[in-house]
């Protein structure tokens, strides 16, 4: 695996919601590469459309105009089993409200996406593999002792760490986190930013969205969103 | 194929699901149910219409019945196809208890017991005879005497569980039957006072057909004694029908449509036979055909029970397909999130589909389990709920019916099934499908579809 070159980029990306007559301009011409092994943060205001951005960037949504490109390839030339692939195997996204399924538990909440990558009897004959793995994920997010606890009997915090685990338990080769810390209090957040930097430091791209330049900071590089467009960059 | 884990894992933990598995249960159960004793309750009726005459009917109306049955009956009874074929006279007259003032109508039916036994379900249906059906009208108290077999209410009351209880054998009981004899034109064939008929025949047995109106106004009486009786031994001997029981195997309409050209050809080879005429009314009918205005009554009920059934059941399988319906579109941000971690809307519609089978299976296997073991304790269930609470499903002194039918058909039972599996499937399958088409992100910003 080449540690350097884009692994992410896209350009000319407009995306528009339309409200009865009113049109709302969220993306107007966004253009943005993502470095192999690189932790970026995408800073804007709210409503300024990171999250538009980041779920187009992640294969959940598409964009009116532009093109993702994944390690050169264009999204859109994805065929639908070969999207669900990239959302699978290549992509963990981290969203803004968890979104974790209520009925299982942490643990088969975090490896969800390796038994739909590996199939019935992949699952069968090697689910001790991937259970022992999810624990340990979870481990690294400090939740080892709750596994067998459902997302309601947990904080927020607790549910973003888990979140963060099943994200990474296919091995993603990006992790597109929406606002990881938005709901939590510093303290909390800041753990979760000590998470990010561990995995970043392990070789792990990562982009984090946030509205909070101090966390942005924690980054290797900011981008800021503005206007519907990429305003200046630093870090 | 994860989603044959995934659908047990992730559906059996919530609630809602088991409620939709009691919803299938319960409206498989009553349908079930409902079903089959309906359903039995007409095939009892029109069993017993079929045993009242057999397979095939030929004959008339007319009172004056027609004559020269007997060659082909002969005829008739040569034929392979034929298992047996028996005379009948029905007729009207009055009835009176020898002794009482009281007279009412009567049907009068005249048979000749061995060969109308054969023919039709009457040997089961008398009570004294039942293994001695050619000594129906000889009446054990005095063997000399003419005998009749009245239907059961003309002689024993029931009581308001529908039971009889006939004393060990008949008594004395002396009914005087008259009947107005007619002429092979239709005319009254006595003139002036004695203008009737009148002869008295003695209790020897009684019929319980299970067909009310029957049970109620009929006698049966031996062949030569009712054909004097009503004047239909002379000039030429006449009956009112011949019944005919075809041999195993051979259909209704080919059995009745051999009769009817045999009978066609045996009318016109002897045409200008006096009273010949009278050939010209008789008609062949299948049994169904022939008590068409009796089980069209019952149809009709049928029809409209039917109905309401079909709305019962329509009304079921929307249920299940709301509850279904209800518990993927209430929470489409789950499909969401599937997706987002990589499932494919094929996987997506499939744990749904396979959880939706399972269910609908389920709960149609255990809804028809439910079902099946009340009905074959329905019986025993009313009689607990008429002991305890004197409560009755059917007052058995207005239904002829002695239990309630609870033969379940497989074939019925297997449209059930199949149609609380569809729903079920449907109900899941709408909703998923809306829910895998939208991209991850439209179906996690909504929470309903
Ligand atoms: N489905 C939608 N229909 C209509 N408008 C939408 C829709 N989704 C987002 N928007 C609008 O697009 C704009 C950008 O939304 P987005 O969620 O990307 O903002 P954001 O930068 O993530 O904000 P926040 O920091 O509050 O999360 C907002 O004005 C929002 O109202
Ligand atoms: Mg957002």
């Amino acid at each position: 695996m080449k540690k350097d070159g884009v692994i992410l980029n896209c350009g000319k990306l407009f995306k528009s919601y339309r409200m009865g007559t009113t049109k709302i301009e969220v993306l107007r011409g966004v253009d943005l590469e993502l470095e192999r092994g690189g932790f970026t943060a995408i800073v804007g205001s709210s409503g300024s459309g990171k999250s538009t951005l980041l779920h187009i960037l992640g294969g959940l949504d598409k964009p009116d105009e532009g093109a993702v490109e994944f390690e050169g390839r264009k999204l859109n030339d994805f065929g639908g089993r070969e999207l669900d692939k990239f959302r699978n195997k290549k992509v963990g996204f981290i969203f803004q409200f968890y979104h974790l399924l209520d009925e299982l538990s942490i643990l088969e909440n975090v490896f969800l996406p390796a038994m739909i990558s590996v199939g019935f009897w992949g699952w069968i004959s090697g689910r001790r593999v991937l259970k022992k793995r999810a624990g340990a994920l979870l481990e690294q997010v400090g939740l080892g002792h709750r596994i067998t606890h459902k997302p309601f009997q947990l904080s927020g915090g607790e549910r973003q760490r888990a979140a963060i685990a099943r994200a990474l338990m296919n091995k993603p080769e990006i992790v597109l986190a929406d606002e990881p810390t938005g709901n939590l209090d510093s303290a909390t957040g800041n753990d979760i930013l000590g998470v990010f930097q561990k995995l970043h430091k392990a070789g792990q791209t990562i982009l984090m969205v946030t509205h909070d330049e101090r966390i942005a900071r924690k980054a290797s590089r900011i981008v800021k969103l503005q206007d519907g467009k990429i305003k200046d960059e630093g870090g | 194929m994860y989603k044959f884990i995934l659908p047990f894992r992730y559906m059996f933990k919530k609630r809602i699901s088991y409620l939709a598995l009691l919803t299938v249960v319960l409206c498989v159960f009553i349908v079930v149910v409902v079903m089959t004793v309906m359903a039995g309750l007409v095939e009892d009726f029109k069993q017993k219409n079929h045993s009242f005459v057999g397979d095939c009917v030929l004959g008339t109306e007319s009172l004056v019945g027609f004559g020269y049955y007997e060659d082909f009956m002969r005829e008739l009874a040569s034929r392979e196809f034929v298992q047996s074929v028996t005379p009948v006279i029905r007729s009207y007259g009055l009835i009176n208890v020898k002794g009482s003032r009281q007279s009412r109508g009567v049907e009068i039916i005249g048979i000749e017991p061995v060969g109308y036994s054969r023919t039709t379900g009457f040997g089961e249906d008398v009570y004294y005879h039942r293994r001695d059906v050619a000594n129906v009208f000889v009446p054990s108290y005095n063997p000399e005497l003419p005998g009749c077999v009245p239907g059961i209410d003309l002689v024993l009351e029931r009581n308001s569980r529908g039971e009889y209880s006939p004393p060990d054998s008949p008594w004395r009981l002396g009914l005087a039957i008259s009947s107005f004899p007619l002429t092979p034109k239709g005319a009254l064939s006595k003139a002036g006072l004695g203008l009737v008929n009148t002869r008295t025949f003695y209790y020897s047995d009684h019929s319980r057909s299970g067909l009310a109106t029957i049970d109620s106004s009929a006698v049966f009486l031996p062949f030569d004694e009712s054909q004097k009786l009503c004047g239909m031994d002379r000039p030429i001997k006449r009956t009112s029908f011949l019944y005919i029981k075809f041999q195993e195997g051979t259909g209704l309409s080919e059995g009745c449509g051999k009769v009817r050209s045999m009978w066609s050809k045996y009318v016109s080879a002897g045409s200008g036979r006096p009273a010949g005429y009278l050939l010209e009314t008789v008609a062949v009918q299948s049994w169904k055909q022939n008590r068409r205005s009796f089980i069209a009554a019952m149809e009709k009920e049928q029809t409209i029970m039917t109905m309401m059934f079909i709305l019962v059941g329509i009304t079921t399988v929307f249920i299940v397909f709301v509850v279904f319906y209800m518990i993927v579109s209430h929470k489409s941000k789950d499909i969401g999130i599937f997706k987002s971690v990589g499932a494919s809307g094929g996987d997506i519609l499939q744990i749904y589909s396979i959880f939706a089978f399972f269910v609908g299976f389920l709960g149609s296997v255990f809804g028809s389990l439910f079902g099946w073991l009340f009905l074959r304790y329905i019986n025993d269930i009313e009689a607990w709920l008429y002991g305890r609470f004197g409560f009755q499903l059917w007052d058995r002194s207005i239904y002829a019916i002695g239990e309630i039918p609870n033969r379940l058909e497989s074939g019925l039972l297997l449209v059930i099934m199949a149609s609380a599996i569809f729903a079920c499937l449907l109900g899941a399958y709408l909703p998923s499908r809306k829910g895998s088409k939208l991209r991850p992100v439209q179906t996690l910003q909504v929470n309903q579809l």
